[in-house]
C-alpha cells in the first residue's frame, strides 16, 4: 500500500518538451512509472520519445485516460499550468516549478479549494512510492520498496539525506512526498500524515521541516491528537539568522514565530521523537521504529 | 527585495496615497535646501536606511531653524547607525529624507501582508499605532483588526469600512482613508508586494489621513514581471558578497563564523549549518549552489568562501541526485586548481555516480579530505578550525 500514487497512476507531464521535463520524464519512465501524455502548447501531435503531446491538458486526459499532471513548467506560466489541470479535473497535480509569484499561488490555492484536485509543490521534488511510481526528480536509486516509513518533508536534497539514511538502516519507504518549500503550497503536512494514518502498511512517519510559518507547530499538535504510529521529526534552521531568506521563500522568520526552536518545542510537546542533530536520523529510525 | 521609504512613498503617491512634502538628498547643503523648499518649520530629518528601528537608534530628528536642520544632517549623515535589524556594526547612512512636520492628532498603524496560512491578503489595522507591531499582537491582539481579502473576490467597500470604523475614525477622515485603502490594495497587487507598512499613518489635527512612514517588501520571485523596479534596488544596502553570489545564480549569506559551506538545497543547507554548529563550530556563510550547480557555479561559490577572511576551513556538503557526484567532483578539482585552495576542504558526496566521484578527489594530488558521512564531515571540518 502506499498513498496518492501507484503502480495504477497515470500521468501526463506538462511542459514535456522543455530540457528539464524530457529528461525528468525520462527518468521517471525508467523506473516503471506510467507517462502517458506530454501537454505543451503549440507541439500537439509531435511525440516525446514515445510519449504522445498534447496541445492542452483537456485533450490529453480525453484522449488518454491520464488522472495526474506532473508539471515543469517555468515560473511566468506555472500557475496558468496548475489552473489548466485543475479545470481539467485531474486527481492528482505536482508542480515541480522554482520560483512561482507568491500572488499568482494565491490565486491557485483559492480555486483549488473549490475543486476535488490534489496539488503537491509548488517548488518540490514530487512524490515516490518506491517500486511502483516515480513521479518527481529526486533520485530513484536511494528509496527502498516495500514500507513500513512514510516521508514527508519541505525541502528537496533533505528529503533525499533523509531516505538514504532510512534505506542504510535497512527501513524501506511507503511513499515519499516533498511538499515544497513555498510560503503557499498544496497538499501540507497535516493531509499527508492523516494519509498516511489511514494506510496499512506505514508502521512509522519521518517529518521533514524547516524555519518559516507555522505549518510544523500545527502538524504537531494534529500528531499528538490523531496519529498513532510512532513519528520522528527534523527541522532545519537552527543556526539560521532572523529576517533572512535561506533559499526557500517560506523559510523567513519574522518575529519570533516559525524559530526552529519553537517548532522542536512544539514537536516535543506532541511526543514526537525529535531528531536534533541530522547525522544521528538513521540511528534514531533504529531506536523508535 | 527592499526598499527606501522615499522610494515607497514616491509608489504611494502615484496611487493617490498622501505623504508628507518631502526631499532625498545627499549632503548637508541640500538638506539645507531642501528644508528652505518646504517653506516651514518644523521639519523632520530621516536617515535613509533599509533596516526598521531608525528613529530609536538616533536616525531620525526634528529640527526647528535652518541652523538645526544643518545640523542634525552633518549628525546622521555618514553615521553608523545601529538599529535591531543592522547587527552591531550598524549600516552607513547615505542619504536623508527631509520632510514637512506635521500637525498630528493620533498615529495608527496600518498593513498588507500575505497571510500563508489561509492564502489571503489580510488587511492589518490598529489605534495602537507608532509602536512595535509585535508587541501590540502580543500584549493586546484585539488592538488590531484583521481583514482578510480573497484575491478572487478582490477588495470591496465593505472591507475597507470595517478597518475604518474599527479604528474610530472621525467622520470627515473615513473617506479619505478608504481611498488610501483601495490605491495601496492596488499597489500591492501591481507590484506584487510581500509587505506594505505605514507606521504611523497619520490623523492629522485637521482630519486628514497622511503616511508618515512607508515601508514595501517585495517578492523576489515576481521581480522578472516589474523591470521598473529595479532602478529601487540599492546594492549599498546589500553585503557585497550577496550581491556578487546573486550574479552568478547562488544563494549566499554571509553569517559570522569561520567554517565555509557549500552544499546543494536550501534545506540541506541549513541542516549543514546547524550540523557544523553541533560539531562545535560556527558557520561562515550560508551557501546553495541549487540543484542543477556545474563547474562555474562551484568555482564562483569557491571564491565567494575565499574571499571572507574569517574561513579557516571548507565543507562541502552534496547529495547528488540530478546532479552527479562525478561532475561534482571534477567541478571542485577544477575550482581548487584554479582559486588557489588556501584552507583545507572537507568533502562529503552522496548519491548518483558516488564512487566515481570520491576517485577524482582522492586522485586530484588536492587537500581535500574525504568524509564517510555528514557527522564524520562536521566532526572533521569541525577539528580543523579549532
Amino acid at each position: 500500500m502506499s498513498i496518492f500514487v501507484n503502480k495504477d497512476t497515470k500521468i501526463l507531464v506538462q511542459g514535456i518538451t522543455g530540457k528539464e521535463g524530457q529528461f525528468h520524464t525520462r527518468q521517471c519512465i525508467a523506473y516503471g512509472t506510467q507517462i502517458v501524455a506530454g501537454v505543451t502548447p503549440g507541439k500537439g501531435g509531435q511525440k516525446m520519445d514515445d510519449v504522445p503531446v498534447f496541445n492542452s491538458v483537456y485533450e490529453a486526459v480525453e484522449k488518454t485516460g491520464a488522472n495526474c499532471s506532473m508539471i515543469f513548467v517555468p515560473p511566468p506560466f506555472a500557475a496558468d499550468a496548475i489552473l489548466e489541470a485543475i479545470d481539467a479535473e485531474v486527481d492528482l497535480v505536482v508542480a515541480i516549478t522554482e520560483g512561482i509569484p507568491v500572488l499568482d499561488m494565491m490565486k491557485v490555492k483559492n480555486h483549488l479549494a473549490k475543486s476535488k484536485t490534489r496539488l503537491i509543490g509548488p517548488n518540490c521534488p514530487g512524490v515516490i512510492t518506491p517500486g511502483e511510481c516515480k513521479l518527481g526528480i529526486m533520485p530513484a536509486k536511494i528509496h527502498k520498496p516495500g514500507g513500513p516509513i512514510g516521508v514527508v518533508s519541505r525541502s528537496g536534497t533533505l528529503t533525499y539525506e533523509v531516505v538514504h539514511q532510512l534505506t542504510q538502516q535497512g527501513f524501506g519507504q511507503t511513499t515519499c512526498i516533498g511538499i515544497g518549500g513555498d510560503p503557499i503550497n498544496g497538499t501540507n503536512f497535516i493531509d499527508c500524515l492523516a494519509a498516511f494514518e489511514e494506510d496499512p502498511d506505514t508502521k512509522g512517519i519521518v517529518m521533514v521541516g524547516e524555519i518559516g510559518g507555522s505549518a510544523e507547530e500545527e502538524a504537531a499538535e494534529f500528531i499528538r491528537a490523531n496519529i498513532k504510529v510512532p513519528v520522528i521529526g527534523f527541522i532545519a534552521g537552527l543556526t539560521a539568522p532572523p529576517g533572512r531568506r535561506m533559499g526557500h521563500a517560506g523559510a523567513i522568520i519574522s518575529g519570533s514565530s516559525g524559530t526552529a526552536q519553537a517548532k522542536i518545542e512544539a514537536m516535543k510537546n506532541a511526543n514526537i521523537h525529535v531528531c536534533e542533530n541530522l547525522g544521528t536520523l538513521g540511528e534514531l529510525c533504529k531506536k523508535v521504529f | 527585495m527592499k526598499i527606501h521609504e522615499y522610494q515607497a512613498k514616491e509608489l504611494f503617491a502615484n496611487y493617490g496615497v498622501p505623504v508628507p512634502q518631502g526631499k532625498v538628498v545627499f549632503s548637508v547643503e541640500e538638506a539645507m535646501a531642501a528644508a528652505q523648499e518646504l517653506g516651514a518649520f518644523p521639519v523632520v530629518v530621516k536617515a535613509q536606511i533599509h533596516a526598521g528601528g531608525r528613529g530609536k537608534g538616533g536616525g531620525v530628528k526634528l529640527a526647528q531653524s535652518l541652523d538645526e536642520v544643518k545640523t542634525v544632517a552633518g549628525e546622521i549623515l555618514g553615521m553608523q547607525l545601529i538599529t535591531h535589524q543592522t547587527g552591531p556594526e550598524g549600516q552607513k547612512v547615505r542619504k536623508l529624507l527631509v520632510e514637512q512636520g506635521l500637525n498630528i492628532a493620533k498615529e495608527l498603524y496600518f498593513s498588507i501582508v500575505v497571510d500563508r496560512a489561509t492564502a489571503k491578503i489580510v488587511i492589518m489595522a490598529s489605534e495602537a499605532g507608532g509602536m512595535d507591531i509585535e508587541e501590540v499582537a502580543a500584549s493586546s491582539p484585539e488592538k488590531i483588526v484583521k481583514v482578510p481579502v480573497d484575491p478572487l473576490l478582490g477588495i470591496q467597500g465593505y472591507h475597507c469600512r470595517q478597518a475604518a470604523y474599527r479604528l474610530n475614525l472621525p467622520a470627515a477622515a473615513i473617506k479619505p482613508f478608504i481611498k488610501m485603502v483601495q490605491g495601496l490594495y492596488k499597489l500591492f497587487l501591481d507590484k506584487d508586494c510581500s509587505l506594505l507598512e505605514i507606521n504611523p499613518l497619520v490623523l492629522t489635527a485637521d482630519d486628514g489621513i497622511i503616511a508618515l512612514d512607508a515601508k514595501i517588501n517585495f517578492d523576489d520571485n515576481a521581480l522578472y514581471r516589474h523591470k521598473d523596479l529595479q532602478e529601487y534596488r540599492d546594492l549599498d544596502e546589500e553585503e557585497p558578497l550577496e550581491v556578487e553570489a546573486s550574479q552568478f545564480n547562488l544563494n549566499y549569506i554571509k553569517m559570522d563564523g569561520n567554517v565555509g559551506n557549500m552544499v546543494n538545497g536550501a534545506g540541506l543547507a541549513m541542516a549543514t549549518m546547524d550540523i557544523i554548529k553541533q560539531a562545535g563550530a560556527e558557520p561562515a556563510n550560508f551557501l546553495d549552489v541549487g540543484g542543477g550547480a556545474n563547474a562555474e557555479q562551484v568555482e564562483n561559490g569557491f571564491r565567494i568562501i575565499l574571499s571572507d577572511k574569517n574561513v579557516k576551513g571548507i565543507l562541502i556538503n552534496i547529495f547528488g541526485g540530478i546532479l552527479r557526484c562525478d561532475v561534482l567532483a571534477s567541478g571542485v578539482v577544477e575550482a581548487a586548481k584554479k582559486v588557489g585552495l588556501n584552507v583545507p576542504v572537507v568533502v562529503r558526496m552522496e548519491g548518483t555516480n558516488v564512487d566515481e566521484g570520491r576517485k577524482i578527489l582522492a586522485d586530484s594530488g588536492l587537500n581535500l579530505i574525504g568524509a564517510k558521512d555528514l557527522k564524520d564531515a562536521a566532526a572533521k571540518v569541525a577539528q580543523i578550525v579549532q
